[in-house]
């Protein structure tokens, strides 16, 4: 039983990953009707904005401190970063161990200009190509932002730690009546589920009980009465366009301190979340969300290791398994529409 | 006059591909070396084997994605079978590539049946993900489980303990084809400043990818390769009239896999050692890269653009930071740090920037690729000369949209 409840928990914050990005390209699909192999990308992109608060927050210049002397007797040098000049130490030194969090306000406006930029640009020129020409530009656009990103930051992994406070982890197993010690959990993995759970919330609430929300949903039932009615759906869609990257923006943001950034990252998750989309289902978010956390789950219940000596490498191939299998089967995905992308 | 069953223009266009690559060691190495331009020479063994081997897998690929259009992106799977059989042939045999070529062709057929039997039952961008997944799962399982067949991380190699059952006394002890050793070069000429390298290996591959770039002309003009080509156009429409069209793709994916082992067989016959990443999906966007590029469902586009990504790779990563000195020299200082700067994001280790960018601007304005591009730049000057007017009308229907609407 802990070890069950144990590997759920382990597969939350994967999981969780894998529905953010899933969310937003299903989101692009269910909408523009494009497939964007760019979107791993965003979320990379996500992570570095994380790395360059981090760094900007960092900054320091050089102050003699006159209550110090180094081991030859002088003034010792000590690096003050500016935040702390500014705001007092204590302030400064709280904003930068913050300054993941921090990065989310951010990465929101700076993601959804790329997004809207990447639709007005590029996107919106490829709405009657075909889907393999859909593929191609964007995976063209994802190499470019990768090296981009490389380009100014390397190719090794960056730490971006978490706050001071969610360093660690806590006993889980104990909290809810099982011996001590069985199932422990870093806080800042809770912490990533619990933020994608708000942001899935947020965006589903966003959809459900806004008017713009039902405009968008009645353009992706049916875009051309939408149109017909005289609401410019294009510039919605573009909106949502924005959205959706700034979702996997922000899932890259949080997951900095989980797994170091470096610039392949984007492409590792899209793989992945593009499997999540079609065993959610085309177009269908909750579907991308359910699929998202099962297959994270999924993934890590095949990393047991009594799992894996029963059946050997299940836990390299267990999510590309569930998708041929679930395309096989039930072509439309989990909670895919009848119809949608069923050929 | 039929040639080996080609029209008079395909024995025109065969026999000028034949020259072409025969000719390579030479065509590459226009500048002598020691000028500031060699740098820009390509005709040395290593990558001139690059360009014929990724030329044979392009060309597979082409079968598949440019006929049928149905785009794979699990080829590089195929690639590491290949690879794999070819290695281990030289460890249970000896080191002649005779044995492990053809197994190495079949094998990834018959792995290509399997996977395109279940992958073809879907279509579109689920047929894409399907195969991606496949390979995806190759790749893992070549890298953890299969250790033992695969040698995981560090790669299949020969070690001196393997059985090499046939290998003879005085046998070479690297890849060969009956005592033609691959990585030896037959004759070096040099003349004036110009040098030139005729390697054993370059040779060997060109011979057999003439031979396979002839089996693809074949099959484009084919019956068969029509009907492919019917199935890109309209599969509905083919359905309707009675036609199954899936024996039709799962031929058309065999082939391109068999294309695909043969290109990784040959990979270990230049250099003896089989890598699981070969078989990464990085591998396999590489090949969708190369036959966009060139042109895809075109019979030279693959070829034109395998060529080019390769050789660009190899020029642009060598350019560093002297050679941009060398330039950008005479400019005043200002001008050319700044030069220098700008360039930076393009050469050396940032080359797949300008790759990713050049493959954009091809999808965007130039989807036929390097070959379409080259015929509307012949179509331009052909104007020029016939005064205006395309000629018959009956015979230029109009064209058909990129989707059916």
């Amino acid at each position: 039983m802990d070890a069950i409840i144990l590997q759920i928990l382990n597969g939350l914050d994967k999981g969780s990953a894998y529905a953010l990005i899933a969310l937003g390209l299903t989101l692009i699909f269910g909408t523009l009707g494009v497939v964007n192999f760019a979107h791993g990308a965003l979320f990379m992109i996500g992570a570095f904005v994380a790395v360059t608060m981090q760094k900007l927050l960092g900054l320091s210049f050089e102050q003699i401190d006159e209550s110090k002397t180094d081991f030859l007797g002088n003034p010792l040098k000590v690096e003050v970063p500016y935040v702390e000049s500014w705001f007092g130490p204590d302030v400064g030194a709280a904003l930068i161990d913050w300054s993941v969090p921090l990065a989310i306000l951010f990465a929101i406006p700076v993601m959804l200009v790329i997004g809207f930029v990447m639709e007005r640009g590029l996107i919106k020129h490829f709405y009657k190509r075909p889907h393999a020409d859909q593929i191609l530009v964007t995976f063209g656009l994802a190499i470019v932002l990768q090296e981009l990103v490389k380009h100014f930051y390397g190719a090794n992994p960056i730490q971006t730690p978490a706050p001071d406070a969610f360093i660690g982890s806590f006993d889980f197993g104990a909290m809810i009546g099982f011996d001590p010690n069985v199932i422990i959990y870093p806080y800042w993995r809770l912490v990533y589920f619990l933020f994608a759970a708000l942001v899935i919330g947020a965006v589903f609430a966003f959809l459900q009980f806004t008017t713009f929300g039902m405009v968008v949903r009645a353009g992706m039932a049916d875009r051309e009465t939408v149109g017909l009615l005289g609401i410019n759906i294009d510039r919605r869609f573009t909106i949502m366009f924005g959205i959706a990257a700034a979702v996997a923006g922000i899932a890259g943001v949080m997951y900095a301190p989980i797994l170091s950034p470096n610039y392949h990252m984007g492409m590792d998750f899209l793989v992945l979340s593009f499997v999540v989309v079609v065993v959610g289902g085309m177009g269908s978010l909750p579907g991308a969300v359910a699929a998202g956390f099962l297959l994270g789950i999924l993934q890590s219940f095949a990393s047991m290791n009594e799992v894996k000596s029963l059946i050997p490498g299940i836990d390299q191939v267990i999510i590309y398994l569930v998708a041929i299998i679930i395309l096989l089967t039930r072509p439309r995905g989990l909670m895919g529409r009848a119809g949608v992308m069923e050929d | 006059m039929k040639f080996l069953g080609l029209s008079r223009k395909d024995t025109r266009f065969l026999i000028i591909v034949i020259l072409l690559t025969l000719a390579t060691p030479i065509l590459l190495q226009p500048f002598p070396e020691g000028s500031g331009l060699a740098t820009f020479n390509a005709g040395y063994p290593d990558l001139m084997q690059r360009f014929a081997i990724f030329g044979i897998f392009a060309i597979g690929f082409n079968i598949l994605f440019g006929l049928t259009g149905y785009l794979s992106f699990g080829h590089a799977a195929f690639l590491g079978v290949g690879s794999y059989t070819v290695v281990w042939m030289y460890k249970l045999l000896d080191y002649n590539v005779i044995w492990g070529l053809p197994l190495a062709v079949i094998f990834s057929g018959l792995f290509a049946l399997l996977i395109g039997y279940v992958s073809l039952r879907r279509s579109g961008i689920y047929f894409s993900i399907l195969t991606l997944a496949f390979a995806q799962m190759s790749y893992n399982l070549a890298y953890s489980v299969l250790t033992p067949i695969t040698n995981g991380e560090t790669g299949l190699q020969v070690y001196g303990n393997d059985a090499q059952v046939l290998l003879g006394a005085n046998e070479p002890t690297s890849p060969h084809f009956f005592g033609i050793v691959m990585r030896e070069n037959f004759w070096e000429p040099t003349f004036g400043g110009w040098s030139f390298t005729f390697n054993n290996g370059y040779y060997f591959t060109a011979v057999i990818a003439i031979i396979v770039f002839y089996i693809s002309l074949r099959i484009f003009r084919s019956p068969f390769g029509l009907m492919l080509r019917a199935i890109k156009t309209n599969q509905t429409r083919l359905n309707y009239t009675g036609i199954n069209a899936r024996p039709y793709t799962l031929a058309a994916f065999v082939i391109s896999g068999m294309y695909a082992g043969l290109a990784g067989g040959l990979m270990a016959a230049m250099d003896p050692l089989a890598g699981a990443e070969r078989m990464q999906w990085t591998a396999s966007g590489e090949v969708v890269l190369m036959t966009i590029l060139g042109g895809a469902g075109t019979l030279m586009g693959p070829i034109l653009g395998a060529g080019f990504i390769k050789y660009f790779e190899n020029i642009f990563s060598k350019i560093n930071d002297q050679v941009l000195h060398g330039w950008f020299a005479f400019l005043p200082d200002g001008l050319e740090d700044f030069l220098i700067g700008v360039s930076h994001f393009f050469v050396g280790k940032s080359w797949h920037l300008t790759l990713g960018l050049l493959f954009m601007l091809v999808v965007i304005f130039l989807p036929g690729g390097l070959v379409e591009g080259g015929q509307r730049i012949a179509g331009l000057f052909r104007k020029k000369k016939t005064t205006g007017g395309g000629g018959d009308p009956e015979h230029h229907p109009k064209e058909t949209p990129h989707v059916a609407e």
